[in-house]
């Protein structure tokens, strides 16, 4: 099942809404990737609240996200790993390590506007 | 895909195994498989902590099937040996085997481009690992969660 992906101002929004296949996990990245170029967006927040399982196919994708992202000029944040998956991942190995993540959709939110403002709407952080 | 796993024993009340056998030949099979898996562990009465690393265990054996051996099963089993009771994932195939299965276990080794987590990330979210394989005739892995 495709993942729904919501424009918020320059904000992408994906949410996933079930058990995620291998499949779905490329188009979803293929689609982000393709919409940060499509609406000039700035930040990507993907929201794993209701995925029950994050093994290192979906860590490894979610990773090479946000990395395309940055790469195309947009911040991506990972909202909603549960307790359960947090632990689970942590025995496989997976840290997301390099991949900003927060609590929920709403810090996540908050983690890219901060950021916005800390770097203003079109300035490179490294020039200021 | 029909071989027997010695740990199935034959219920003395005549109820049905607690044996589930899934296919995997795409990867809604392999989300179906632990989906089922999830689903099981449950009814063994695991907790949510531990349904979840059942389920994580099955994703990556199902995917290592698919990966390696483009198709087999996952046979997910009561596992009963006297006073601990819990749940065995056999992940089966006929696949070109494990050349080194030594280095296949550690972390970070990978032939196929992924992390290397696979197999070694198995090991540590269950409580009992065994993996048969050899080269040219294919690989079984076994894997058993104990309730607490």
């Amino acid at each position: 099942m495709p993942v729904p992906i919501l424009k918020q101002g320059p904000h992408l929004i994906a949410s996933v809404q079930s058990a995620l296949g291998d499949s779905d996990l490329v188009e979803l990245r293929d689609a982000l990737i393709a919409q940060v170029g499509r609406y000039r967006s700035r930040g990507v927040i993907i929201d794993v609240t209701a995925l029950d399982v994050m093994d290192s196919f979906a860590s490894r994708t979610l990773g090479d996200i946000a990395h395309m992202a940055r790469l195309r000029g947009a911040e991506t944040v990972i909202v909603g790993v549960q307790p359960e998956v947090a632990f689970a991942m942590v025995q496989l190995g997976l840290t997301l390590e390099g991949v900003a993540t927060a609590l929920d959709l709403e810090e996540g939110l908050a983690f890219l506007q901060q950021r916005a403002s800390r770097t203003g709407p079109h300035r490179h952080p490294s020039s200021a | 895909m029909g071989s027997k796993t010695s740990s199935v024993q034959a219920p003395e009340n005549g109820q049905p195994l607690d044996e589930i056998r899934i296919a995997i030949r795409s990867d809604s099979d392999l989300v179906a498989a632990r989906q089922e898996g999830r689903r099981m562990a449950e009814r063994l009465g695991f907790g949510g902590g531990d349904r979840t690393l059942i389920a994580t265990a099955i994703s990556e054996l199902a995917r290592n099937i698919l990966r390696y051996a483009d198709h087999g099963e996952v046979v997910l089993l009561h596992a009963n040996h006297g006073p601990r009771e819990g749940m065995t994932v056999v992940a089966q195939d006929k696949g070109p085997g494990i050349k080194d299965l030594e280095r296949a276990l550690e972390v970070g080794y990978s032939t196929s481009g992924g992390l290397g987590l696979g197999l070694p990330g198995v090991r540590r979210l269950m409580d009992v690992f065994n993996v048969r394989s050899s080269s040219g005739d294919g690989t079984v892995v076994s894997a058993t969660k104990w309730k607490r």
